[in-house]
């Protein structure tokens, strides 16, 4: 079929969206029985193309609608498989992976449909329709206060309205710097949410030194006594190192109180004393059994293998008094959050206290588990503030279970939240109203 | 110490085009807890509008404005978008105003809130907000200003590398350039322009033709526009543009036109400015309701009861879609879509005529969940007079019709200008 359709109509709905909301694409007025390509194009803040793309034929009558894609960077009905198939362009450096840096402006991705069935090529080729699809970090009203009180590098997420909101600890892992989407995007669910930057920060940046203890409750205080915090509704989420901070500070800081904790990708190991300094030079003992794939891939996960019987070298999970969610990707290569999670159920069953432990374990998903919706990376550069040459980093996950199991998580973690900073309501506590 | 935890408010999409519905959800309440949903809007002239519904929550402390009633407020019953079309100047605000967004390239803000209780629910400070953005234009639209052979107006193109079906957008007086529904348009798939053609005094009828056939020919040679799709759409007096173009150009072929409010006055020889100073010599014979506000129905009646005053619309050829409220207290825009569908019927032309008339509806048909406006100040082309237009319709019957009737018309314009009826299922 040679002849160039007219009019083919496509939309995307919502047209502007947050970044974990779904959305619908749909063809209308092509030819019947018509041969169509279906591509997202997005260009990084780093200047780097990404593409994803989905065959399909038009129905009888002329449309593409939640029909499955035969062939393409994904396969099958995959309503939002424009986004999370979506890799760099060929020709691309390798190692990318898409992180925004400015949540304040939206992710722009252009979606075409193309005639014909086309896998490569596309810059040369006239689409036969496109649109323009903006996906948010930052819902309206949420206010974005960049924090320096007491000397943290930090950024607080406010949602709009006059609260009182529940507050949020949000910590990412070694890589360092000031992450700030995952805050803004739990703070357009309602929650306080403070990204704090605890390894690089402006502090450690001037004087060499890592942050101690007291930095963290520091940024606890700051959160407990915003006008539009309710204190006594805390909770910290951490990923990769930022679980071990997290489980550190649930468990042993006298300051800081949470009404429960997330932990993705991680693991309890770590020196019981130990300050942040310390827990990195601990895995940098390990170091000598860092191993690598064939393609030269670092793995990481062996350095805190085997799981130690040491209880000085264990956050002791048996004294957690909050409710804890421990996020798993099973074919992780960078951390043990496997068998630690095992480890952490054993040790919690012993103490009796297994009824705070939701495990979420997701086979063939890797480390790097995100909001949805966003490239699967199973391996990137990557460096981390102790060692300071890039290295080709593996992280694991199969693109289609990773995505999956992004999805998931992401659900189960806000009605984790939800329950436990909303929740527990007794219609009593409201006669005031 | 323990805080109240508070109620979690929230409104999906929380960034929309103007004519898609939201979804506002409040939870955490406690089980039947009276509140008070209500939206709030500061206009671009500064003033405040606001609506509001009084609820109950139910069992599990949710209330949803979708499924719920309201039951008091400025809407009752089921009204997912009663936030929005119910929306009326805060009280002691000035009298006779209307809400249009002239910046089109930003979003209307409107503040949801949730407040405790039904009585003197202002009084007390909401227990949660959330602010949802409305917009005209889509992600990718471009806005293109226009001055070329004389001609003044906007474009708007949609996203894509086209080219487009298009339209000739055309307000009536009284208004200034409105922008924002060539942008709608745009959004959903039309090259728009919004023609400003109220601007300058021209020397005579003739030449004001040619004004009107030089944009449409500019919007039909502009290199994103597929030639032979191009429509037009009028309200009020833009809708007399289009049938006077549609009925005696020799020069352009609209593939269709949309008359939103329909008028087909125009003495012949008559530029539009002539035409306002003769319809103002019968200003004297204007109807004032009870809130002295001025109607021009029952004069136009008399006007348009001889068929010399009128285009003669039994020459046109192309498919129309009349749409009018049967409570116009402006223009008789039923009557005329009568008399359009006689002399019509008379040429054995009536196929190509669709008519929609909605009971309780008034003179200024927008897209769907803007306000309604019973009456507006308004200042007389020519005399530079202010007074207070009676346009119609009862609020919950008109914005019916808006919702209604814009989505007849998107189906319409879809059927005309993007669909090719020789290309049929040959499968």
């Amino acid at each position: 079929m040679d002849r160039k359709q007219c009019c083919v109509k496509l939309s995307v709905q919502p047209s502007r969206g947050l970044m974990d909301e779904k959305f619908i694409v749909l063809v209308q007025n092509a030819l019947p029985g018509s041969q169509l390509t279906i591509r997202a194009l997005h260009q990084c803040e780093d200047g780097h193309s990404w593409e994803a793309f989905g065959h399909y034929t038009a129905d009888t009558t002329g449309t593409i609608n939640e029909d499955p894609s035969i062939h393409g960077t994904y396969s099958g009905v995959e309503q939002m498989g424009l986004l999370w198939s979506l890799r760099p362009i060929p020709g691309s450096k390798p190692g990318l992976r898409m992180r925004k840096k400015n949540i304040q402006t939206p992710m722009e991705v252009t979606v075409s449909v193309y005639q014909g069935h086309q896998t490569e090529g596309f810059a040369d080729l006239v689409p036969l329709s496109g649109v323009v699809v903006e996906r948010w970090y930052m819902a309206p009203g949420v206010r974005r206060i960049p924090v320096t009180e007491g000397g943290l590098t930090a950024t607080l997420f406010l949602p709009s309205g006059p609260g009182p909101f529940p507050g949020l600890l949000d910590l990412w892992g070694g890589g360092g710097q000031l992450v700030e989407y995952r805050a803004a995007l739990l703070a357009s669910h309602g929650f306080a949410s403070m990204a704090i930057d605890y390894l690089t920060s402006k502090f450690t940046m001037k004087t060499g030194k890592m942050v101690d203890n007291q930095y963290f409750e520091t940024a606890y205080r700051v959160l407990q006594q915003h006008p539009q915090v309710c204190g006594s509704k805390i909770a910290m989420i951490g990923l990769s190192f930022g679980t071990s901070m997290t489980l550190k500070m649930a468990i042993y800081s006298e300051v800081i109180k949470l009404s429960a904790a997330v932990c993705i990708s991680g693991s309890h190991v770590q020196p019981v004393e130990g300050s942040v300094e310390e827990i990195m030079g601990f895995f940098q003992k390990n170091a000598g059994k860092t191993r690598f794939n064939e393609k030269n891939e670092v793995i990481w996960r062996d350095l805190l293998l085997p799981i130690s019987t040491d209880p000085s070298l264990k956050a002791d999970v048996g004294r957690l008094q909050c409710p804890l969610l421990l996020v798993v990707g099973e074919d992780d290569q960078n951390w043990p959050a496997q068998e630690s999670a095992l480890d952490i159920k054993e040790m919690m069953a012993r103490a009796g206290n297994s009824h705070l432990l939701t495990v979420l374990s997701y086979p063939n998903a890797g480390h790097l588990i995100e909001p949805p919706y966003t490239p699967h990376a199973r391996s990137s550069t990557f460096k981390t503030v102790e060692i300071q040459e890039k290295v080709m980093c593996l992280w694991g996950g199969q693109t289609v279970e990773h995505f999956r199991a992004q999805e998931d998580a992401w659900k189960k973690i806000l009605v984790f939240l939800r329950e436990n900073l909303y929740g527990g309501r007794k219609p009593t506590s409201f006669s005031h109203l | 110490m323990t805080q109240a935890v508070p109620p979690i408010l929230s409104v999906t999409p929380s960034r929309a085009l103007v004519d898609e519905k939201f979804q506002v959800l409040v939870e955490n309440l406690p089980p039947g807890c009276p509140v008070t949903l209500c939206s709030l809007h500061r206009s671009e002239d500064k003033d405040d509008w606001e609506a509001y519904g009084h609820y109950v929550s139910d069992h599990r402390g949710v209330v949803s404005v979708s499924e719920d009633l309201s039951f008091g407020g400025t809407y009752t019953g089921k009204e997912p978008m009663g936030l929005l079309w119910s929306m009326r100047p805060v009280p002691g605000s000035r009298k006779g105003l209307r809400l249009r967004k002239i910046n089109v390239c930003t979003p209307m803000l409107v503040n949801i809130s949730v407040h405790s209780g039904h009585e003197g629910f202002r009084d007390r400070t909401p227990l949660a907000s959330a602010l949802a953005e409305r917009w005209y234009m889509a992600p990718g639209v471009k806005r293109i200003d226009i001055n070329k052979q004389g001609v003044q107006g906007t474009l708007y193109i949609p996203p894509g590398p086209g080219p487009f079906p298009a339209l000739l957008d055309m307000w009536g007086g009284g208004a200034g350039l409105l922008e924002y529904r060539s942008a709608l348009l745009a959004s959903r798939g039309y090259v728009s322009f919004s023609l400003d053609y109220l601007w300058s005094e021209y020397l005579s009828a003739d030449v004001e033709f040619k004004y009107f056939e030089t944009a449409f020919n500019i919007i039909r040679n502009h290199s994103q526009v597929i030639p032979d799709r191009v429509g037009i759409l009028g309200s009020s007096l833009g809708s007399m543009v289009a049938f006077d173009l549609t009925a005696y150009s020799t020069i352009i072929k609209p593939r269709c036109i949309v008359c939103i409010s329909s008028n087909h006055y125009h003495p012949p020889g008559t530029t539009l400015k002539a035409g306002f100073k003769i319809l103002s010599k019968h200003f004297h014979k204007a109807h004032f309701d009870e809130n002295n506000h001025m109607s021009w129905r029952s004069f136009a009646l008399d006007l348009i009861a001889d068929p010399s005053n009128n285009v003669e619309v039994g020459r046109i050829n192309c498919p129309m879609l009349l749409v009018n409220g049967c409570d116009d207290q402006n223009w008789p825009t039923v009557e005329t879509a009568e008399e359009v569908a006689r002399l019509l019927r008379e040429g054995g032309k009536e196929h190509l005529l669709s008519r929609l008339a909605y009971p309780g509806a008034g003179h200024l048909i927008e897209p769907p969940f803007s306000p309604h406006f019973r009456a507006t100040k308004f200042i007389i082309l020519n005399s530079k007079e202010k007074v207070i237009l009676l346009w119609g319709g009862h609020t919950k019957a008109h914005s019916d019709a808006q919702e209604d009737s814009w989505r007849k018309i998107l189906s319409f314009l879809q059927l005309h200008l993007y669909h090719s009826p020789s290309v049929k299922a040959n499968l």
